[in-house]
């Protein structure tokens, strides 16, 4: 598996490469470059192998180093390797979650990248890449959040994909009825919790009032968020969600949507991957748009972007410099996002249309109003945190619902300051 | 002897208790004996919801080959035996002076010094942490397994001197007395008389470090990361989370995680409860 | 010895070299010096240098920004602060509990049948095994949907309870797990202790008529002191750490519940969302002070044992 996909991404690189010359005119590289990852799953593993491989052929001069962390250590120990042991290139996400490093002065700024062609082949993703009117990284991939379903459920119980609230209730009772939840769910972990709080906020309040509120300018206590908390309350009321998903991680929850024993998991598209590993076929699982919550309101969506940054501390950054801007073209997106099952940033790319998943999050997030990062991305870290444990606390308790988001109103009156 | 040797108690209690031992020691390692178990089940057991059954065959060959082949394990277990084994040469030898100056040498700050050394033991080392951390940092040892093993031995030098002094104080004073009424040098007391008594002590000593550093998990997370230096507690975490609900995998990890201390246990039997329980008796 | 021998050295002291003639008062601190040397760097100093910290501002990456005491005015005032103090308390508290119980299973297993040596290693093996091991297993024991609890409990038509997921039971799961190496710990002292008894004051006893109950508690706990202050030492010091199963069974929730101060001041200073260093040393510094309280009480034991001697 894991040799197929590097070899059709090599390939793939490959012969784009070779169409276009576009890298033939840069100059050559030398030295060394090390390259920190993040992506430890296998399929991403692989493309990224699979790319810096075809990097190498083209710098035949240079020795890349490549060190694949696990995706959840990464997290904490960027910033020790930021300080203590800079790489040329690192993963990282974008919005918030750069801030700290940014401000810190840890990440290059590399605005000199986004000029010309790129940056207006990257525009979706410039403001997300923004911080102080200058960019401090480039985009990779996307990817849409959404609603994965059993459809042979559905089909089996004559339900439909609903498109309002009222239907996704309407639906959800009739399941409830038949002895299956709705929906599975594991938030040992938390964040799991904020994709569900992200899309009832945007859809019941709209975009603008969530990006106001994880940019710290709204109160928690203000009454649209209360209201957003009541639609919520409904779901939570007619025991939509499976027991004791405190105890599970993302990948723990899975098992009852493959056994039937809940009917859908709103969740990120990487989650595909492992579901159909878990057993199910294209022909059971699908995917539908959050519905609307509150008539009248544009449809925004969850669509957490990663992303590639050079640290300030690196020592060969003109080698990072070109292996960013190598990513970021329009034929190297689209090659690694199809051994992704993930969405090119580059909107020269094409999409893998044979994945109906990307298929569909793709049509979904052409026509999308805007696009969030995701909740702890667009709030800063503190907030994050204290946020997710709300939310996780109101899952289990819907009656504490105002001592809650009182404490993370005291918590943003703290952290924004 | 307390409680009343069995043999003395009547025919029927012997019988209940020779068969209550077994029942009681399973009793108390079931969670231990399910993760065994757990291990060597093939993986078609688990999706079929065949948690508790026995083995429908046996997948410990697939389970343990995977461990130690398809994952990063190995190079974590030599991490863990890169850092415990210097670090007990390290504390151990660092006590065995500190132990002989404190026993032997009647000076004016004595007590005070071995009690600084008796209280840093006792700190929750968490209030070393964000010092720690930054002053590796700034040596540049970050993430390298010698920054590790300095601060284990410095933390571990606190206990291993209170140890060691104390079993140095036992050693009979008579003999260092006439070694310097022979005249001898000090460090020769030390290296020819003293340390050749301490045998058993560093034996002990040695067992017990290697476990206590085996089993740390907080300083790896805190001043390591990833595979080139981090010990296999922590590395397990990543093995997990690699391997995420694949209960025969992830128990397979542990088992081969925690079997090295396991094993010098059952080898230093002897050693290790004289360590463990040094001063527990007078 | 002649006389011969000490008149030559005597002799020779007089020409000999300063280190020579200080050699008795000098070695010792040669001997030290590494150690001390160590120590200081790594445990003394960082002490003191939390404190500090505790008056900053720091994310641990950019410049620091002195602020007096605010991190400890802001600590007076956070409920997650007063969760971990409350289930550190609940720690202390039932940790204790593997005195007793280990000095049962000490006393269960005090006999000379065929095998027991194998028995007592094998009760004794919880201790040996990592913490992160000891937490997975238990975390797994407890997993709602298929672990052996659950399972067990079930027969009985009971359950199932999601024990670390939810935020009344999750601090007495993880204690019980930590329970089981720390009962082991406190056996092996007890047994050791128990050979140490001396049989004349037991025969004694019994020809006093004591027996069962009363013999154990006026006979034999008083002989078993030595032991006991060891347990009690090594226990509070293991509750007072807890940081690992923690970490590795709920990661401190649900919703933080399960928090207690070492963990909390690893979650604010060094986790995925953690950036406040100086926060975090304030919470260390806390934690210290309850320590203090323990330390003093050990070096004054220690104190009152060494000037009898």
């Amino acid at each position: 598996m894991r040799s197929i996909l590097k070899a059709s991404a090599t390939a793939l690189v490959t012969t784009a490469v070779l169409a276009t010359g576009a890298f033939a005119a840069d100059k050559p590289l030398s030295g060394d470059m090390k390259i920190f990852l993040d992506t430890s799953n296998p399929a991403p593993r692989a493309t990224f192998e699979g790319v810096i491989a075809q990097f190498g052929e083209m710098h035949p001069d240079l020795n890349i180093e490549t060190t694949i962390i696990d995706r959840d250590a990464y997290k904490t120990q960027i910033r020790n390797f930021l300080t203590a042991n800079p790489p040329d290139v690192a993963t990282w996400y974008a919005g918030n979650r750069m801030l700290p490093y940014v401000n810190t002065g840890l990440f290059e700024d590399v605005s000199d990248l986004w000029q010309g062609d790129l940056a207006e082949n990257l525009a979706s993703t410039k403001t997300a890449l923004t911080i102080d009117g200058k960019q401090w990284g480039v985009p990779y991939t996307y990817y849409q959040w959404g609603v994965y379903y059993r459809k042979d459920i559905f089909d089996k119980m004559g339900l439909t994909k609903p498109t309002t609230w009222a239907e996704e209730k309407a639906n959800c009772q009739k399941l409830v009825d038949a002895g299956i939840k709705c929906y599975t769910i594991g938030t040992k972990f938390l964040w799991t919790a904020a994709g569900w709080f992200d899309y009832l906020n945007m859809r019941t309040n709209g975009y603008e009032f969530h990006m106001a509120l994880t940019a710290g300018k709204e109160k928690w206590t203000d009454d649209r968020v209360k209201k957003t908390m009541a639609n919520w309350r409904e779901l939570l009321d007619m025991d939509a969600f499976i027991g004791d998903h405190t105890a599970y991680s993302w990948q723990e929850a899975i098992p009852f949507l493959v056994d039937g024993k809940a009917a859908s998991y709103l969740m990120g598209n990487f989650a595909v991957d492992p579901i159909k590993a878990a057993g199910l076929t294209d022909d059971q699982l699908d995917f539908y748009q959050f519905p609307l919550i509150t008539e009248g309101i544009p449809m925004a969506e969850e669509a957490p972007t990663d992303t590639l940054h050079i640290p300030s501390g690196a020592s060969n950054k003109d080698a990072g410099r070109a292996f960013l801007k190598f990513v970021a073209s329009a034929e190297v997106q689209t090659s690694m996002n199809a051994s992704l099952g993930q969405l090119p940033v580059n909107n020269k790319s094409s999409v893998n249309t044979d994945d109906k998943f990307v298929r569909q999050g793709f049509e979904m997030l052409n026509g999308a109003y805007a696009l969030a990062q995701f909740f702890d991305r667009d709030a800063p870290a503190e907030m994050a945190k204290v946020g997710m444990e709300g939310f996780q606390e109101f899952m289990v308790r819907p009656d504490n619902v105002d001592q809650i988001l009182a404490r993370l109103e005291k918590a943003r009156e703290r952290i924004y300051k | 002897m307390f409680p009343t040797p069995i043999q003395k108690s009547p025919r029927s209690w012997q019988l209940t208790y020779q068969s209550l031992l077994p029942v009681a020691l399973i009793f108390w390692l079931l969670p231990l004996i399910a993760v065994a178990l757990f291990s060597v089940k093939p993986e078609g057991d688990f999706s079929g919801g065949n948690y508790w059954s026995l083995p429908s065959s046996f997948g410990g060959w697939d389970n343990y080959g995977k461990v130690f082949f398809q994952s990063d394990m190995p190079r974590y277990l030599m991490n863990s035996l890169l850092i415990t084994i210097p670090t007990a040469i390290g504390a151990v030898a660092l006590s065995c002076m500190a132990g002989f100056a404190l026993g032997i040498y009647k000076f004016k700050l004595n007590l005070w010094v071995f009690f600084i050394f008796v209280a840093g033991n006792f700190v929750p080392f968490q209030i070393l942490m964000v010092p720690v951390r930054d002053l590796t940092l700034d040596m540049g040892l970050y993430n390298t397994k010698t920054g590790l093993v300095l601060f284990h031995i410095a933390f571990q030098t606190g206990f291993c001197t209170l140890f060691m002094r104390n079993f140095i104080k036992g050693l009979p004073f008579a003999l260092i007395e006439a070694a310097r009424v022979e005249g001898i040098a000090e460090w020769k007391i030390f290296v020819y008389i003293v340390l050749p008594l301490m045998k058993p002590a560093i034996a002990a000593l040695s067992v017990l470090i290697f476990t206590f550093i085996w089993n740390d998990y907080f300083w790896a997370i805190v001043l390591t990361q990833g595979v080139d230096s981090q010990p296999v507690t922590a590395g397990i975490t990543s093995f997990n989370a690699q391997f995420r609900a694949a209960y025969h995998l992830m128990s397979a990890g542990a088992i081969v995680a925690a079997l090295p201390p396991v094993a010098m246990f059952f080898l230093m039997q002897k050693h290790f409860i004289a360590g463990l329980t040094l001063g527990a008796v007078k | 010895m002649s006389t011969a021998t000490v008149a030559k050295s005597e002799y020779e002291s007089a020409n000999r070299s300063w280190y020579k003639r200080n050699e008795i008062s000098i070695t010792p601190w040669l001997f030290l010096a590494p150690a001390i040397l160590f120590f200081m760097v790594y445990v003394i100093f960082p002490i003191f240098q939390s404190f500090d910290v505790s008056l900053y501002q720091w994310d641990g990456l950019g410049a620091r920004e002195y602020i007096g005491t605010s991190n400890y005015v802001e600590l007076w005032d956070d409920p997650a602060f007063y969760t971990s103090l409350k289930n550190n308390i609940i720690w202390l508290i039932l940790y204790l509990l593997a005195i007793p119980a280990g000095l049962f299973i000490a006393l269960f297993l005090n006999q000379t049948v065929t095998g027991i040596r194998l028995y007592k290693s094998l009760f004794f093996f919880p201790f040996v095994i990592s913490q992160v091991v000891v937490g997975l297993v238990f975390t797994w024991f407890y997993d709602p949907t298929f672990g052996l609890l659950n399972t067990v409990i079930g027969w009985v038509g009971l359950g199932p309870i999601n024990v670390l997921g939810d935020p009344t039971y999750v601090t007495y799961g993880i204690i019980a797990a930590g329970l089981w190496p720390q009962t082991a710990y406190c056996m092996i002292l007890y047994l050791t202790g128990l050979n140490a008894v001396d049989p004349e004051q037991i025969e004694a006893a019994r020809l006093d008529g004591a027996k069962g109950w009363k013999m154990l508690w006026y006979v034999i706990v008083p002989q078993l002191k030595p032991a006991t202050f060891i347990a009690f030492v090594v226990t509070i010091v293991g509750a007072l750490r807890s940081f690992d199963l923690i970490s590795i069974m709920t990661n401190g929730g649900p919703f933080g519940e399960s928090r207690v101060l070492s963990f909390y001041m690893f979650e604010v200073a060094l986790s995925e969302y953690g950036f406040r260093m100086g926060y975090g040393a304030a919470i260390a510094v806390v934690l210290f002070f309850i320590m203090l309280f323990f330390i003093a009480y050990f070096l004054y034991s220690m104190y009152k044992d060494e000037k009898g001697h």
